[in-house]
């Protein structure tokens, strides 16, 4: 490990460095370890107190986050939109001020805005770890799928990944190509042309229209739920179509290499992006995912929250 | 901690490769006559000397009683009690140890015994796997300061030492250089 942690907050990728991201994987690696133990908890963060504060609907990501939180030790509330203050017309920034008024040492944040943690991280002397801001960026989501292609084929450089579905509206799809970039990897991204605009080749990546032709040569494809609570009509003509044209089917999974991962941040609309029969098969390492999401988000919480303050 | 390993002016030479060699060996003796049941035994290294050192004893044992000893890695960065403390965050590697670890009698090895605040956090690691029959504790120099009530079993080298001075180890395989071990004042 060549490079030091030295940042107090984790708000994107797009700001990390190849050797960074590397760090984050390989204390990861650390942590997963932990996981196997009779005792699974360690007393790395012990004594910090971790506040959870979701404004957005979550149930993956802050359970990941709150479980990660109690194997380093720390001590962990829950905030939610509906038991927030916000509802009452308190701003974001006083909202957090309470916060650390309470001697909070580390806010893991979900926003319906872009920029919120970068907003509190440059207010705050709390670690702001951004869980999902907008469509700006998911961090942690994207470092675990980073780490399980990396787990399940033991590199990253030199892959082809197609990253399917909605694109402009996904935090998760930016995170994923900042990261995969970095790392060297070849990406494509995959959907309907509202979704998929061509602006994305300028981040260098490909964009295709056509499924079929990219399938056959994926070493991963990563598969973005359609965001009903996001979509308006005039992005997507119906689910009947997006399937046709875009969705990972039975027929459609055979065109893939029989190594190539499928991943699914979940939560699945199985029948729309994904079929049954493939989510559930041999090539999906969905719930991979999600077990190295708690390893990694651990790493994560170590790494910003442990630096002296 | 483990900056570059140029000797500086300043260095009082401890042990070059043969004393470190023959202190070894005779570790590796003593835990022998100690453990007659050596199929149950590990030793367990403290990254990243401690794991080259733990491996070098396994060797002797297997020349002394041809016995393959078992070996581990105990990490204690996340079991330390100075996180966020120190400028410096400490690098987490998996641990590895045989488990169950139920009836094994566990050596920790380390390179330099110093406060005793790393030998304790890796007792904190190792029960976190399960509860040993016993641990024991060898390393290479102890160098006394003792901020925890623990002492080793097995001991190197004893180097009495002022608080203000370094003790400096250095092996081919973990700094890429010739074994030897020396004490800079600072």
């Amino acid at each position: 490990m060549s490079t030091a942690w030295t940042r107090k907050d984790l708000l994107g990728l797009r700001e990390l460095s190849a050797d960074e991201i590397n760090l984050v994987l390989e204390t990861a690696d650390a942590f997963k370890q932990v996981g196997t133990r009779e005792i699974k908890k360690v007393p790395a963060l012990r004594g910090k107190t971790l506040v959870n504060f979701f404004v957005e609907p979550s149930t993956r990501t802050r359970t990941s986050f709150e479980l990660a939180a109690f194997r380093l030790s720390a001590d962990v509330i829950n905030i939610s939109t509906t038991t927030s203050s916000l509802t009452k017309g308190e701003t974001l920034k006083d909202t957090a001020r309470n916060l650390e008024a309470l001697h909070a040492d580390i806010l893991v944040l979900r926003h319906s805005s872009a920029g919120a943690p970068q907003f509190l991280a440059n207010r705050l002397k709390a670690s702001v770890i951004n869980a999902g801001d907008g469509a700006h960026e998911h961090p942690t989501q994207a470092l675990l799928d980073l780490y399980t292609i990396r787990e399940r084929r033991g590199k990253i450089a030199g892959l082809h990944v197609a990253i399917i579905g909605d694109i402009l509206f996904s935090r998760v799809a930016r995170s994923n190509i900042f990261g995969l970039l970095k790392l060297g990897a070849h990406v494509t991204l995959v959907g309907p042309s509202t979704l998929v605009p061509r602006e994305f080749e300028k981040l260098g990546v490909e964009v295709s229209y056509e499924i079929d032709d990219v399938l056959p040569g994926a070493d991963v494809v990563n598969l973005l739920r359609i965001q009903h609570e996001r979509q308006r009509r005039e992005y997507f003509p119906g689910i009947g179509e997006y399937v046709r044209l875009f969705g990972l089917t039975k027929q459609r999974a055979k065109l893939l290499k029989p190594d190539c991962l499928i991943m699914h941040p979940g939560p699945i609309n199985r029948g729309v992006e994904i079929d049954s029969d493939v989510a559930d098969g041999l090539q999906s390492v969905i719930l991979d995912q999600v077990t190295n999401g708690l390893a990694v988000r651990m790493a994560v919480l170590y790494l910003c929250g442990g630096i002296a303050t | 901690m483990n900056q570059t390993k140029q000797n500086p002016p300043a260095a009082v030479p401890v042990m070059d490769a043969e004393a470190i060699r023959r202190a070894l060996r005779r570790i590796a003796h003593e835990i022998a006559e100690r453990n007659p049941r050596l199929e149950k035994v590990v030793l367990a290294g403290i990254p990243s000397r401690g794991v080259e050192i733990a491996r070098r004893i396994a060797a002797f044992i297997r020349e002394i009683k041809n016995v393959d000893i078992q070996t581990g890695v105990i990490d204690v960065a996340m079991h330390r009690d100075d996180v966020g403390t120190r400028p410096e965050l400490p690098v987490v590697r998996a641990s590895e140890l045989p488990l169950p670890l139920e009836d094994l009698t566990v050596i920790i090895v380390d390179d330099v015994f110093y406060t005793g605040r790393t030998v304790r956090a890796a007792m904190d690691a190792i029960n976190s796997f399960g509860r040993p029959a016993r641990i024991q504790l060898a390393v290479l120099i102890d160098r006394g300061h003792r901020e925890l009530p623990i002492r080793p079993d097995y001991v190197g080298k004893n180097l009495p030492t002022g608080m203000r001075e370094q003790i400096q180890v250095r092996l081919q395989e973990t700094d890429n250089a010739a074994d030897a071990v020396w004490l800079e004042k600072q």
